[in-house]
């Protein structure tokens, strides 16, 4: 378990002032200027050192990630930092507990970030839904610029303005390129890439998007070392992270604790076990809605980080866990996040858009077992037609759960299959009662 | 041109390195499906019909918008291998092609797209035969568009072509698509009628049937059409167009590509004006007896007409907006026989075909027009006037390379321009170098000055046209391989009459004398409805339609219409383009050349040639480059500075674009019941379904 002495977010809680005096006396801004001093390929060479990954779900090297910004803007394009708070998927809740117990994380991080890729404009792409969270993240900056810590001429010597742009709450904006697109006021449609938005991103310009809490561990990482950050968690999956715990468990929290912490450590220890104890369990969904659900039999050993997770053909994602008991509808359960995919495609290219419906109005069928067995495999092989063959990742996103249930719950499905003929009620002529069938939609 | 190396299909090639990887599968013979894509909008790559496989990728890529540029070479430098035909390409052509269906209708058999649908095409190709959806299928509501493209948008496959060519090509940004996900519909802004002049080419742009034309819905289906390549008359710019015809009826227009002149693009004036061939026309020969106009046969109209000529010595003729080289120059022979020479058009106005071609043609082309950098508009409003014409400069202006400058009248014209003033003073200050965009046109390399037919149709027209030359002149418009002096024309006929001297020469009458009480005893009008003859004159109309000018006429000589007859059109670039029969003129009407023909053995000044060829041969004797088609002769660019030369005092009114409304220019648009009503849904007179 994590030493207290190790936490990055130390007001995860609200316990404390989440302003600037409470930020400063946890050790926020504290030596600001001297990381900034060191310049930014030390900060760089730093952040790859700690092998911090993101934590948007990719979990791409943030440090490389800050690597790919040109090193002078000698065409004349300026570069921008973008982080996204846009966090809208099923399960995660941890970068909104960052924004309003700890926002000067994220403002500091958003300051080293730019210097790092030299961008002098930042903005925070938040949530639509998140009100509070948008409050307490403009005060933290207005607070920041009353305190001279980040503007135009501020204390640190980099020059860095920061602003909160409000999303209108659609899922689709959090993928980074619809972000970009969003934040220039147009219609959140995710991009062609290539051009990826480190060459062409917010209007044209240079831009690395980045996820609330990759920002806003920078300070920490630069603070204490890379080698403290690398020295926590399993190689390729280092440093600490935020677990969101929710569903079936008796204290469902948001908990800052080391990576790879075994799953069944983490349940117990912050999320007080499974209701119902642990044979209880039924499979959980680890990183949020699009990460294909682990069965209970493979939780038992499960490893809480990317290697782990992957070995158990899921996907680590934010480290959202949802939990489900036994007295799960699973098929309910996944046909409910197929349903979100279904209403937040952006509709712009033609397998996501037509296919999350499709997905959608199969399960909602097989829910109660209004269906072929045929079709079991048919769906299989829809969510493949959707997968890769999109724009962006949501196509994907929509298949890995509906693939992940027929992967672990095929043999429910066919009971409920079967189960539906058996009670099926015929008319004279042997053909299925209309009157006995319950609308598709 | 840097060159790239690739493998498609195992077969090396090299292309230039900005290539999409559509491209280059195209370079290399492999075919592509799309439907998204078209190569004059911008790349979308929602469709996901192109995907391709490219060798070391972990899925396909969308080749239209995957450049050459973006493929990696292999480990050991080997070009990248790119697969078209691969099972994993297969399955995801399968897949998309099956999203594509399972909410599109079943329709086929009642669609106006069946027979020439790309969906229909590429699931024969590409698609599966059988279909897996068991739910519901997607209904949508259909949209108000306006007068010209009918909506059926539950075939809709949302590839958003529709929205990039009203935002791109058209420059009227009303189309969009509202809704997310499988809710997202295509419409216009607030479901009002679309503002463009270029809208018809939605319904070739749609690769389904969602926009098909309204005019034409459910009349005919393409495998029973008959198709000519034929040349459009509604403006000067001769666009390309195929007549499909089924048996005499001229069903519908469509463009055809030619890339100097239209691209594909075609006007709605020319793709509408279908109805007006079939209504309001002339079928048989009328003679006005006690000031009512009698149907009566060829034999009486002529001798009606041999009557009045025997008496006559002040005879004249006046061509129309619509009239072929052949007609004007067998009128102009027996109007020479007959010992007259006044000749005019009712659209030259002060050009004179004595100063040479190039100062009343386009001298830059209308392709040209890319290479500008500097435009000057002269009392033009190019999008009424020219509307493909104007879509090439806004083309231009997209790449933000070309600065736009008018004097004139301000209107919107798709794209924006230093708005320069009125009339001629602000062309007098221009020359004078009191306005900055002056510099803008003498640094510019390939500047062009466009000098609008209003302008030549005023008053003191030499005048201003010669004030125009100036600046050309003064400004270095005309310079070593550039002629930036551009004539832009509204009528089909202008250029060809001046290129055969069917103009006043300067012992003969102008327009405006011929018309005027007293001066002419007969006056042979070929189609020339926007004149107005004074009371006394004699006129013998010669046309297609009842019109102004057969209101005015003492006899009537039915003629064929530009579909009913083979005839040349010059364009003002000075193009020589032919016309094509594509049906016959209605009942007793014939080709005009062969009208005239046929009166001028009753007259007694027989004109000798007795075939269509014969009479080309005569035209081609007196005007040799009239032979060659598709052709510009370029004119001598001297003439330009000797018409600088002539000056002459202006007056002060503001300049008027030649055009009014847009789709009422001429007789056949004024008998088009679709014409009719875009211009009354344009002016504001109709409104429409959301008002």
């Amino acid at each position: 378990m994590l030493d207290d002495n190790d936490r990055i977010f130390r007001n995860l809680y609200g316990l404390d002032d989440w302003g600037l005096a409470g930020a400063r006396r946890r050790g926020g801004w504290d030596g600001t200027k001297a990381i900034i001093d060191k310049g930014r390929d030390w900060i760089v060479n730093e952040m790859k050192a700690s092998g911090l990954r993101g934590r948007g779900g990719a979990g791409f090297p943030t440090g490389m990630k800050w690597s790919f910004m040109p090193k002078d803007n000698a065409d004349g394009r300026p570069s921008y930092l973008v982080v996204n708070a846009d966090e809208s998927e099923p399960g995660t809740c941890k970068d909104r507990e960052i924004m309003r117990h700890d926002p000067h994380t994220l403002v500091e991080g958003c300051l080293i970030a730019g210097c790092a890729m030299g961008a002098h404009v930042g903005y925070i792409y938040v949530r639509g839904e998140f009100i509070r969270e948008r409050e307490h993240l403009q005060a933290a900056i207005d607070q920041a610029y009353e305190a001279n810590l980040i503007g135009k001429n501020n204390i640190h010597g980099f020059p860095f303005d920061l602003y909160v742009a409000h999303g209108a709450g659609a899922y689709i904006c959090g993928e980074e390129t619809a972000l970009l697109e969003s934040l220039e006021g147009k219609k959140g449609q995710p991009r062609l890439k290539p051009p990826f938005p480190a060459n062409v991103g917010l209007y044209g310009c240079p831009t690395t998007v980045n996820n609330v809490e990759s920002i806003a561990v920078a300070p920490d990482i630069l603070r204490r070392g890379a080698a403290w950050f690398a020295s926590i968690g399993r190689p390729n999956n280092v440093g600490t992270k935020l677990y969101g715990i929710s569903g079936h468990v008796n204290t469902p929290c948001v908990v800052e604790d080391a990576m790879s912490i075994p799953f069944r450590e983490l349940i117990e220890k912050h999320g007080g076990g499974i209701r119902g104890g642990w044979d209880n369990l039924l499979a959980i969904i680890p990183g949020g809605a699009s990460c294909p659900l682990i069965p209970a039999a493979d939780c038992e050993e499960l490893i809480m980080d990317f290697d782990g997770t992957r070995a158990v053909k899921s996907s680590f994602g934010t480290a959202g866990v949802i939990v489900m008991d036994k007295s799960t509808d699973v098929v309910a359960a996944i046909a409910r996040i197929s349903y979100f995919f279904k209403h937040e495609s952006c509709g712009q290219c033609t397998p996501c858009r037509e296919g999350t419906g499709w997905m959608w109005r199969v399960l909602s069928r097989m829910v109660e077992g209004r269906a072929h067995k045929r079709e079991i495999d048919m769906l299989l092989e829809v969510t493949k037609q959707v997968e890769g063959h999109t724009i962006c990742a949501l196509g994907d996103a929509a298949a890995w759960p509906v693939q992940g249930l027929i992967r672990a719950f095929r043999p429910e499905i066919e009971r409920r299959i079967e189960e539906f003929s058996r009670k099926a009620t015929l008319d004279d002529q042997g053909i299925l009662d209309p009157a006995h069938l319950v609308a598709a939609e | 041109m840097a060159m790239t190396k690739l493998i498609i299909d195992g077969k090396e090639i090299e292309v230039p390195a900005e290539y999409t990887l559509l491209q280059a599968c195209e370079a290399a013979g492999a075919e592509i499906p799309r439907f998204c894509y078209h190569e004059r909008l911008s790349i979308a790559g929602n469709c996901r019909m192109c995907l391709v496989e490219v060798k070391g990728g972990p899925k396909p890529v969308a080749s239209c918008a995957w450049g050459v540029r973006d493929c990696r070479p292999g480990p050991k430098g080997e070009p990248p291998e790119i697969s078209t035909r691969s099972p994993m390409v297969k399955k995801a052509r399968e897949g998309v092609m099956e999203f594509l269906l399972i909410n599109h209708p079943l329709d086929c058999p009642i669609c106006d797209q069946g027979g020439e649908c790309d969906l229909q095409d590429q699931a024969m190709g590409y698609g599966v035969d059988t279909s897996r959806f068991a739910e519901n299928k997607r209904a949508v509501e259909d949209k108000y568009l306006g007068a010209l493209v009918k909506t059926s948008m539950n075939r809709c496959i949302q590839c958003t072509r529709c929205v990039r060519f009203a935002a791109e090509i058209c420059g009227v940004p009303e189309m969009g698509a509202t809704g997310r996900g499988e809710d997202m519909e295509i419409t216009s802004f607030l479901e009002t009628a679309l503002t463009s002049e270029l809208q018809g080419n939605l319904v070739d742009i749609c690769p389904v049937g969602a926009l098909t034309s309204k005019p034409y819905a459910f009349a005919a289906r393409p495998w029973e059409l008959g198709k000519t390549q034929s040349i459009d008359v509604m403006d000067a710019v001769g666009s390309a167009i195929r007549v499909d015809t089924r048996g005499r009826e001229v069903m519908r227009i469509l463009p055809r590509v030619n890339e100097a002149v239209n691209e594909e693009w075609i006007s709605d004036k020319t793709r509408h004006i279908v109805d007006g061939l079939r209504t309001q026309r002339l079928d048989r020969p009328y003679i006005r007896d006690n000031g009512k106009l009698r149907a009566a046969t060829w034999a009486e109209a002529f001798s009606a007409i041999a009557a009045k000529v025997a008496g006559s010595k002040k005879i004249g003729a006046i061509a129309g907006d619509l009239a072929a080289v052949e007609e004007m120059f067998a009128l102009k022979q027996l109007l020479a026989s007959m010992g007259s020479a006044n000749l005019a058009t009712q659209s030259a106005g002060a050009f004179d075909a004595a100063a040479g071609r190039a100062s009343y043609i386009f001298n830059p082309t209308i392709a040209g027009i890319e290479q500008a950098d500097a435009l000057l508009i002269v009392g033009a409003n190019p999008r009424k006037e020219a509307a493909v014409l104007n879509a090439r400069i806004r083309k231009a202006w997209r790449t933000g390379a070309l600065k736009v400058g008018v004097i004139g009248e301000k209107a919107d014209l798709t794209y924006r321009y230093d708005y320069l003033g009125a009339g001629t003073d602000s062309l007098a200050e221009l020359v004078a170098g009191k306005n900055a965009f002056a510099d803008v046109l003498k640094n510019a390399k390939h500047p062009i000055v466009l000098v609008g037919a209003g302008v030549a149709a005023r008053a003191d027209g030499a005048a201003v046209l010669a004030a125009a030359a100036k600046l050309a002149s003064d400004f270095g418009v005309i310079k070593d391989g550039w002629n930036g002096f551009a004539v832009l024309q509204t009528a089909a006929s202008t250029v060809g009459a001046l290129d055969i001297g069917f103009a006043p020469t300067s012992g003969s009458l102008s327009l405006a004398q011929m018309t005027s009480a007293g001066s002419l005893d007969v006056l042979f009008s070929l189609g020339a409805d926007d004149v107005k003859v004074a009371d006394g004159t004699f006129v013998v109309y010669i046309g297609t339609h009842g019109d102004r000018g057969a209101h005015r006429a003492d006899v009537i000589l039915p003629g064929a219409a530009y579909t009913e007859k083979s005839g040349i059109f010059v364009n003002t670039e000075g193009r020589v383009q032919m016309a094509e029969r594509a049906g016959f003129p209605p009942g007793d009407a014939r080709e005009d050349w062969a009208v005239i023909r046929a009166l001028s053995d009753v007259l007694g000044h027989k004109l000798p040639y007795d075939s269509l060829a014969a009479l080309r041969q005569a035209i081609f004797k007196a005007a040799p480059h009239l032979m060659r088609i598709d052709q510009i002769e370029a004119g001598d660019a001297g003439a330009i500075k000797t018409l600088a030369g002539k000056g002459g005092t202006v007056d002060k009114t503001p300049f008027k674009a030649s055009v009014e409304d847009f789709y009422l220019t001429n007789p056949i648009a004024r008998a088009s019941a679709i014409m009719a009503e875009c211009s009354r849904l344009a002016s504001g007179q109709m409104l429409t379904a959301a008002e």
